[in-house]
């Protein structure tokens, strides 16, 4: 083969790139890459080859040459090996692990280059920081599809990302009225309420001496309850649609906002406070223009962490009594019928979900604690 | 000094013992103090003499446990409540979520000034320590030197007669500490206000006062006063003249004389 001839002239600067050297001569050694008959062409195989030597030897370009040769390089030949190993499924044998492997290796190099470069310009910056987790996820996304064709895991354990993409793009309009129900409704509602609630919580335990030693501890309770003991006495209480559900989120979302805002209200400092004294402030306006905005941080861990609890006790809730709608209904009828990807596809619908609930909260907070050190920066 | 006008700060036989875990501290035993209208005194000595809780209780965020004190006539709680005083504290204790300008604007908003009156007291203070031109920054994108002329403008924002001082240039090198205090002279001078200033330089104390009061730890008590004999204006380099190295010798003679290292 004309590629072990060049194979001499490769010279790697990485560890990465030895390593993938050593797979590529392991892979020729235990050739082919498949079991079953058709296996993967000549042509492809050779170009699957020289895509990983190119990105090898990248390294010796300029790092931006490089960079982009190290990228192409390294996905062109994972996608070439997805490809091929479609009618080859669960045929594939030790020589294709270590051709993704040598691919997943010189991924990661071209990453540790990405991370290196300092751009000048600041959308290029922006593109940078996207670039290099998306790289990151997509490898997850790569070696999960690898390993679940080429090992012909059955699809009831874990169906391929591409299986789950699929029944993404054709279940949108399901998808989408679970998500109405699930997160419009029920998330929404009951993370507005039982944050406001444990935030007036907060305010009243600080202005009313007796409430904090009593409610603190029964709101300590209140949120060691098991949500499922509970939720199924909020579907007997409020019935089957949203509103049992959002009554879980309000319990799940109520402690948090609690016990940080208290916590919150505290973190003022003491000569802040004496100044505040000495302009005989009055509690409310010692409130407002100063122990509310030095609460902030802590309100918005709060609001941060709730962002999450509320989908989890909104899903979970549904488990206990629903209207044929909602995602934690689908996810648990759907197991049942054995529509794995189904239930896969409404975690990845969850995710995503609750990635852009965090990041809308996460976004807030950076505009209204701008003054933190943790913010800007020093 | 003190008989020609009315007092502005005067206390008798006052002590004040915090209860601790340790037991009973006596942070100031039996002082007495009258300070007029108009003047600059210095409270200096050594850590644990209670200049500090001196100037705390002048401003009612310590009780004293005995004797009596009143400020501008009344006790210190109504003092307090009137606004009698601006209180500038060892560090700028500036709000970092506001401005310059929002900064020394929150006593004005807490004493419900219209926004034009506001407006215009900002300006002026801002001005009064050359701060001009800086409202739109953020406390922490300025120096330690001018975030605290920042706090110091807004102790002045409200134009209280009375101004407390409590180590305000202790965090701050010395070449922005000489500049700072040439500042505040200027200042005193221009407003005609009675200045509390809490130091432990005695330089610092020399050169800004026309009386300083040395104190004592252990209990924290007044050791000695010293009327300055310098004039009212005051060149920096009046530190190097005779009569200024006199009145140190003084304080620092006081000093030792209270503060026994032998035991």
């Amino acid at each position: 083969m004309s590629d072990l001839l060049s194979l001499s002239s490769i010279t790697p600067r990485s560890w990465q790139g030895y390593a993938a050297l050593a797979l590529l001569a392991g892979a020729i050694l235990l050739w082919p890459l498949v079991d079953a008959a058709p296996g993967y062409g000549v042509a492809i195989a050779a170009l699957i080859f020289l895509l990983l030597l190119l990105a090898i030897e990248a390294d010796n370009f300029t790092p931006a040459i490089g960079v982009v040769l190290l990228f192409l390089g390294a996905h062109g030949a994972a996608w070439l090996l997805l490809a091929g190993i479609t009618g080859n499924e669960g045929t594939a044998r030790a020589s294709f692990y270590l051709l993704l492997a040598a691919a997943w290796l010189l991924a990661w190099r071209c990453v540790t280059v990405l991370s290196a470069l300092r751009p000048t310009s600041r959308w290029a910056a922006t593109a940078l920081r996207l670039i290099i987790p998306t790289i990151f996820g997509a490898w997850i996304l790569i070696i999960w599809e690898a390993v679940t064709r080429g090992a012909g895991i059955p699809f009831i354990l874990l169906p391929p990302p591409s299986a789950i993409g699929v029944r993404i793009a054709n279940s949108l309009p399901v998808l989408a009225a679970d998500v109405r129900q699930t997160i419009f409704k029920a998330v929404i509602f009951g993370y507005v309420v039982g944050s406001g609630a444990g935030f007036l919580a907060a305010i009243a335990a600080d202005r009313v001496p007796f409430l904090r030693r009593g409610l603190l501890p029964i709101g300590n309770m209140v949120s060691a309850l098991p949500i499922i003991g509970v939720a199924p006495i909020m579907v007997m209480w409020f019935g089957f649609d949203w509103q049992s559900k959002a009554a879980v989120v309000i319990i799940m979302t109520f402690f948090p906002m609690l016990v940080n805002t208290v916590a919150g209200l505290a973190a003022s400092g003491h000569m802040e406070r004496d100044l505040m004294r000495t302009y005989a402030s009055s509690y409310w306006q010692t409130l407002f223009k100063l122990r509310l905005p030095a609460a902030a941080p802590f309100i918005f861990n709060a609001l941060k962490i709730n962002s999450t609890l509320a989908l989890i006790g909104a899903i979970v809730a549904e488990f206990f009594g629903t209207p044929v709608v909602g995602m934690g209904f689908r996810i648990s009828t759907e197991v049942g019928r054995m529509n794995i990807d189904m239930v896969w596809a409404e975690i990845a619908v969850a995710a995503l979900a609750g990635s852009v609930f965090y990041g809308v909260v996460a976004l807030f907070e950076r505009a209204v604690t701008f003054w933190h050190p943790s913010v800007r920066g020093g | 000094m003190t008989g020609t006008s009315p007092a502005v700060v005067s206390a008798s036989k006052l002590g004040l013992t915090f209860q601790t875990s340790d037991g009973p501290v006596q942070a100031l035993s039996n002082v007495d103090l009258t300070i007029g209208k108009g003047e600059f005194v210095s409270f200096i000595g050594p850590s644990g003499c209670g200049k500090t809780t001196l100037l705390r209780v002048i401003a009612d965020l310590e009780k004293p446990t005995s004797g009596t004190i009143s400020v501008n006539g009344m006790t210190p709680e109504q003092a307090r409540q009137c606004r009698a005083y601006g209180y500038v504290f060892q560090a700028a204790a500036l709000y970092p979520w506001r401005t310059i300008e929002r900064n020394v604007a929150l006593p004005l908003e807490i004493m419900g000034l219209s926004k034009a009156e506001q407006a215009a007291r900002i300006k002026r203070t801002l001005d009064l320590v050359n701060l001009g031109g800086f409202e739109q920054k953020y406390p922490w994108q300025l120096s330690g030197g001018m975030q605290q002329r920042a706090s110091i403008a807004r102790a002045l924002a409200f134009d209280a007669d009375l101004l407390l001082m409590d180590e305000p240039f202790g965090a701050l090198d010395e070449i922005v500490r000489d500049h700072l205090n040439q500042q505040l002279l200027e200042l005193w001078e221009r407003t005609n206000k009675t200045i509390c200033f809490v130091t432990h330089s005695i330089p610092e104390a020399v050169y800004l006062s026309t009386r300083i009061i040395v104190m004592s730890p252990r209990p924290g008590r007044v050791s000695d006063v010293i009327e300055s004999t310098l004039p009212k204006q005051r060149p920096l380099d009046i530190r190097e003249t005779p009569e200024f190295l006199a009145i140190a010798a003084r304080v620092r003679d006081g000093l030792r004389a209270g503060h026994s290292y032998e035991d």
